[in-house]
């Protein structure tokens, strides 16, 4: 019983966290003085105020969900992805280039070949810094961001060179875009709005990243990694291994949320020429999701939507009260910032139950391996 | 054309930019290799840096005083270091991670207000040269140098005095005695957290500074976002520099240098797509990362937080 209650309070947590970011958002809205309840409920109407503002939701939670998904995984292995921005980036070049490339071919064929060229993009973006992770010991974090600043300037290159839109090429404006993929090439719309198939796809994937990180050996090899790559590696596991594959899947998904952004949402390749132009950020935003949701792949969908919905809110409220959306942008940050650090009352009474469960030495040994990870299996 | 690259004239101009770039860096990652010295690693560098460049310009676009702009740079760059160190000393959260939540929250909030209480673009009446008297009126050298705004020199001048603090002082032995080993400094009677939260608020104020030498001194402007991931590669240049203030200065030389003579092949209009040129700086920077096995490891207790037996 009271181990329920603790799983409860475990769960909560986040949202505990998301309460008290909104609070300083709302202190915030004071003293620009604007009206908290006039802004959260316009934020709140943007979001879920109609199917469309539905719809958006869920368009803009879809690559939120899938880097989280990364996250997720890459997490259990004792990585930290920061690199879902250039993920997504590379993995929409090639399936853009592929679809702009080879024209005539069934929808059906161009979309799943895409997504897989896409995934498998993201896959070498990310399974770089592995690869420097595992046998060149480079902080993953680092290699990661800087391949974001790589990819930006990729991406730069073949919108406004290899890559751009034939009509703009001959204009004077230049628009950095692709030309538009053919009808066929297009995600399903799933309900007439701006909703896509790729939203049941990430959905999909979540549920077999929970399959694989909790019913595979492949998953067990990773989360055992990351707990302890000392144990692991005593025990046989090939721990450089797991460290590159978790790396890949990471920025597979990601590969494949920046495919989603062109075959489902704008249907070529668009940026505004800044860092983010592209991407709207999701590369971060997906962490933020995935944190939310406990790194759990399940948990990770609601809080995505919960996420998609403050950005989306976000224009609303601008709109209605005149503050800027980047005040959402600085909330996300303090949502992180609450969510890790209540994990210490986690890990508090965790330590509480454990000790009283099991007093040897065993506790004391593993809790020393894995500083900060107390989140705990959900099987 | 490539050879002109090699032109004296040319040399010197990215020689001189290369200087001039280095200072944002400098104050970043010296503060930053303070802070991992004691085992902490502030990932939030990047918005404590542009929260710091806003704060700068928008005191100095009211105030026209270039001190106060810098000091509440550094009040602000502070406070967001107490506000990391509560978070990963007290609360004993995961770095990495709350390290970004402290970037998305300084951008945004730096996007936030610049939107409220500017809007427009504006410039500011920096820092102005300080020719160094005789030392500047060596040819050559002089200019190169001498030549620069009072923040460059500083950046420069606290190469050696942060190696002097970390090295040779009382409080350099304990910052180093609690990144390396906590249990015995704090058997010692020297309190861990209390060194942690110096070094992490030390570290704040020297992101604030290094955003105040980009909006007051090289640019004299405020742009969203116009940090654009220095700060990332600050903390990148203190693992370059193996924790050491002048493996620091080397590392924020060469990749200065390497951003100078990207500006340069794009002056000269060598027929390179511009967007390879700003690519190279991170490219060596992955290459250095991969290469640089020193035989200095990084501080035992980084990233560890530190909780007392019992």
């Amino acid at each position: 019983m009271k181990s329920r209650l603790n799983a409860i309070l475990d769960a909560l947590l986040p949202l505990l966290a998301t309460i008290a970011a909104l609070l300083v958002g709302a202190i915030m809205l004071i003293i620009l003085d604007v009206n908290p309840i006039v802004a959260y409920s316009a934020l709140l109407n943007g979001a879920f105020g109609s199917s469309n503002a539905l719809a958006e939701t869920l368009v803009k939670a879809t690559p939120l969900l899938l880097v989280g998904l990364g996250i997720c995984i890459a997490y259990r292995g004792n990585v930290i992805n920061i690199g879902g921005e250039g993920q997504m980036i590379v993995g929409a070049i090639v399936a853009t280039w592929f679809g702009l490339r080879y024209t005539n071919m069934p929808g059906w064929l161009m979309i799943t070949l895409a997504m897989l060229l896409g995934a498998l993009a993201g896959a070498v973006w990310g399974g770089i810094p592995g690869v420097l992770k595992a046998y060149f010991n480079v902080n993953e974090i680092l290699s990661t961001v800087m391949m974001n600043a790589i990819a930006v300037q990729l991406l730069n290159f073949v919108l406004t060179g290899p890559m751009i839109d034939p009509i703009q090429s001959e204009k004077a404006s230049q628009i950095p875009q692709t030309a538009r993929l053919e009808e066929a090439y297009r995600l399903p719309r799933l309900v007439p709005t701006r909703l896509h198939l790729g939203a049941l796809i990430a959905v999909g994937l979540a549920i077999l990243v929970y399959f694989l990180l909790w019913r595979t050996t492949l998953g067990y090899r990773i989360r055992s990694v990351g707990q302890n790559k000392f144990a692991s590696r005593y025990a046989g596991i090939k721990v450089e291994r797991y460290v590159i594959i978790a790396l890949m899947l990471s920025g597979a998904l990601a590969g494949l949320a920046g495919v989603t952004q062109v075959y489902g949402v704008n249907f070529r390749m668009i940026t505004d020429g800044s860092t983010s132009g592209f991407t709207g950020r999701a590369g971060y935003n997906g962490i933020v999701a995935a944190l939310f949701g406990s790194l759990h792949p399940i948990l990770t969908i609601p809080a995505s939507i919960l996420f998609g919905a403050l950005l989306v809110g976000a224009n609303t409220m601008q709109r209605v009260t005149q503050v800027p959306s980047a005040l959402i942008t600085a909330l996300n940050g303090l949502v992180v910032v609450f969510v890790v650090s209540s994990e210490i009352w986690r890990k508090k009474r965790q330590q509480k139950r454990l000790t009283v469960a099991i007093e040897d030495q065993v506790f004391d040994e593993f809790s020393n391996e894995i500083p900060g990870h107390s989140v705990e299996e959900a099987s | 054309m490539i050879s002109d690259l090699f032109s004296l004239t040319v040399l010197l101009g990215i020689i001189s930019s290369g200087i001039r770039l280095a200072t944002p860096y400098l104050f970043a990652s010296i503060g930053e290799a303070f802070s991992q010295r004691s085992g902490v690693l502030n990932l939030g560098v990047e918005g404590q840096m542009i929260l710091g460049a806003f704060t700068a310009f928008y005191v100095v676009m009211n105030t026209e005083n270039l001190l106060l702009g810098v000091l509440a740079a550094m009040g602000v760059g502070a406070l967001m270091g107490l506000a990391m160190g509560f978070v990963s000393i007290t609360l004993q959260a995961q770095q990495g991670i709350s390290g970004i939540g402290f970037y998305l929250f300084g951008l945004g909030m730096s996007n936030l207000l610049f939107q409220l209480l500017v809007g427009t673009v504006e410039t500011v009446s920096g820092f102005p040269k300080v020719p160094l008297p005789i030392l500047s009126d060596i040819p050559v050298i002089g200019k190169l140098f001498f030549d620069h705004n009072i923040l460059v020199y500083l950046a420069f001048l606290l190469v050696p005095i942060a190696s002097f603090v970390l090295n040779k002082t009382n409080l350099g032995l304990k910052i180093r005695s609690v990144g390396e080993n906590p249990e015995a400094a704090d058997s010692l009677g020297v309190s861990v957290s209390k060194v942690r939260y110096f070094t992490t608020i030390f570290g704040g104020a020297m992101s604030g500074l290094s955003g105040a030498s980009l909006s007051i001194a090289l640019l004299n402007v405020f742009q969203l976002g116009m940090t654009a991931g220095q700060g990332f590669i600050a903390v990148a240049l203190v693992y370059f520099g193996a924790w050491r203030p002048w493996g620091v200065l080397a590392g924020a030389l060469l990749f200065s240098l390497v951003n100078g003579l990207q500006l340069w092949i794009q002056v000269l209009g060598i027929n390179i797509p511009s967007e390879f040129a700003v690519m190279m700086p991170y490219i060596l920077t992955i290459f250095v990362l991969t290469l640089s096995r020193s035989k200095y490891g990084a501080p035992s207790a980084l990233t560890k937080p530190f909780e007392r037996e019992g």
